[in-house]
């Protein structure tokens, strides 16, 4: 294959896929209640703009607040979980148990503890990015090379100096990545929140517009979503191509 | 400080475990180290060799005996120690002259001034290293971009940046093909007959042993001691051609007769 056509290859198969979807619509005849095509779907994104507007910044600050909050309690947590490897051994068995409930499910008790509305969406996002940071972190610090901790001892380094010299610095690529995965995983606590209890976010247009069979306008809600994440996570990208390009070897 | 006695170990003996777990690593031994003299210790894999450099750097406290240091106790008076081991461990995130000049940062009393030395006196230190090494036109590269004898000789600077009191080397050619590993020894003698270090060094290499070293040290097979100790006086510098000449094949042939023929391990009573 070509240089210039590899480059372009998936955004050929991004188009073909909509291309697609748009004939296999048209040519088997599918209802818009159940399957509308992407230019109707684009179509009900501009009708409706002034609408989505106010519920898609809703959700991107629902989201990117308790990303943020999410990134400080997950970043503390993992340096402190995996600058000792006692707190490592008896933490990380906790660790596991709890990201591996589902979110989702503890939606409902925030919504008994803080009432519906902005909080538990901040709160869910907040909760549903800590774990991946967490883990990726505590687990970037404790494996550090066994020569290297040696060399950093021989020279009377004290645990701070370990720390901040090698053990950050070796774990960024590590949070960097996780970064990538919490914002989308952010994305998807905010939403569903919003499904759940709130009158405001994508989440809530989007199961108005289902109950009035406005099919079109649940996906142009589906379209903001995509083109949000997407767009956070291309960023994060290149943060952390700038920050951590020497794990890439760039 | 007395000169004769610069390292001493004491019966010094390493016990790993407890109870019927318990496996002996070193037995009771007794060194004194020369300020400014080349030690190698070789000896069959698990003989505690490496042990003895974990003493000496203070990672390992003995379970029984004392060390003392320039005639004080280890841990008295902090000991500047400059160590090397098998695997270079640079920093990838560091180019390869601030991989070299990281000991200045944390070892006393060099990481008092190092925000503003590094632009200036320890950069120029570290490049004088780097290009005593001939690494002058690889300092600004990242450790990855480096050969293996490359990254071993930015390890060796690292290792000795400080003015270390003694520089301890663990197999710290091991991983290197034989042309490479012949350079990296002259290279080494070229630093310790320039600074006179005090050095003590690892290896199952016996030639390497005989090329570089003052005196060898040789050890049992598990739980170590020594079991002969010889100096090793040909001239300095050593040509790589010394490798061939029938006295040093002679000693090399030794040192292999008596690795082989060391007395097998044996439980030993404590006494």
């Amino acid at each position: 294959m070509k240089p210039t056509l590899r480059k372009f290859a998936p955004v050929i198969l991004i188009v073909g896929v909509f291309v697609f979807w748009e004939f296999f619509c048209l040519a088997a005849g599918i209802s818009e209640l159940v399957l509308p095509r992407p230019t109707r779907i684009l179509a009900a994104f501009f009708e409706y703009a002034p609408a989505i507007w106010p519920h898609a910044w809703q959700t991107l600050y629902t989201t990117l607040v308790g990303f943020t909050f999410g990134v400080m309690i997950g970043l503390s947590l993992g340096v402190l979980i995996g600058s000792s490897k006692l707190a490592y051994d008896t933490a990380y068995p906790l660790l596991v148990g709890i990201s591996s409930i589902p979110k989702v499910a503890v939606v409902p008790i925030l919504v008994l503890w803080f009432g519906a509305g902005t909080v538990p969406a901040i709160l869910t996002a907040m909760i549903i990015c800590i774990f991946p940071i967490v883990v990726n972190v505590s687990t970037g610090i404790a494996t550090v090379e066994p020569e290297l901790e040696d060399v950093m001892r021989s020279l009377k380094a004290k645990r701070w100096e370990m720390l901040w010299n090698v053990g950050l610095p070796r774990s960024m690529p590590y949070f960097f990545a996780s970064l990538k995965v919490a914002i989308t995983l952010s994305f998807v606590g905010s939403v569903i929140a919003e499904t759940v209890a709130s009158n405001k976010g994508v989440g809530n247009m989007m199961l108005i517009a289902s109950s009035s069979f406005n099919v079109p306008l649940v996906f142009a809600g589906l379209m903001i979503l995509a083109i949000m994440g997407i767009t956070l996570y291309a960023i994060f990208s290149v943060v952390e191509r700038r920050m951590v390009g020497w794990a890439l070897r760039k | 400080m007395s000169n004769a006695r610069f390292v001493e170990l004491e019966d010094v003996g390493v016990t790993f475990g407890e109870g019927p777990e318990q496996t002996e690593a070193l037995q009771p031994t007794s060194l004194t180290v020369e300020r400014g003299d080349f030690l190698a210790f070789v000896g069959p894999s698990g003989c505690g060799k490496s042990t003895i450099l974990k003493l000496v750097s203070e990672l390992l406290r003995p379970t029984t005996g004392n060390i003392f240091f320039g005639g004080r106790e280890l841990g008295a008076k902090p000991v500047r120690v400059g160590m090397a081991f098998q695997s270079a461990s640079l920093l990838p995130w560091m180019s390869v002259r601030d991989n070299v000049m990281l000991p200045l940062k944390i070892v006393p009393p060099f990481k008092a001034g190092f925000r503003k030395k590094k632009h200036g006196e320890y950069l120029e230190r570290a490049n004088a290293l780097l290009e005593q090494v001939g690494l002058e036109d690889f300092a600004d590269k990242s450790p990855w971009q480096l050969s293996g004898g490359m990254m071993q000789r930015a390890n060796l600077c690292r290792a000795l940046i400080h003015d270390p009191d003694i520089l301890l080397l663990d197999e710290p050619f091991g991983a290197l093909d034989q042309f490479t590993r012949e350079e990296l020894w002259q290279t080494l003698q070229d630093l310790w007959i320039d600074r006179k270090s005090t050095v003590m060094l690892v290896t199952h290499d016996l030639r390497e042993a005989a090329y570089l070293a003052n005196r060898i040290c040789v050890m049992s097979p598990r739980p170590g001691r020594i079991i002969d100790d010889r100096q090793v006086s040909f001239a300095r510098p050593r040509p790589i051609d010394l490798t061939f000449e029938p006295d040093f094949v002679t000693l090399v042939q030794e040192l292999r007769g008596l690795i082989v023929h060391a007395p097998k391990a044996r439980k030993v009573d404590a006494t």
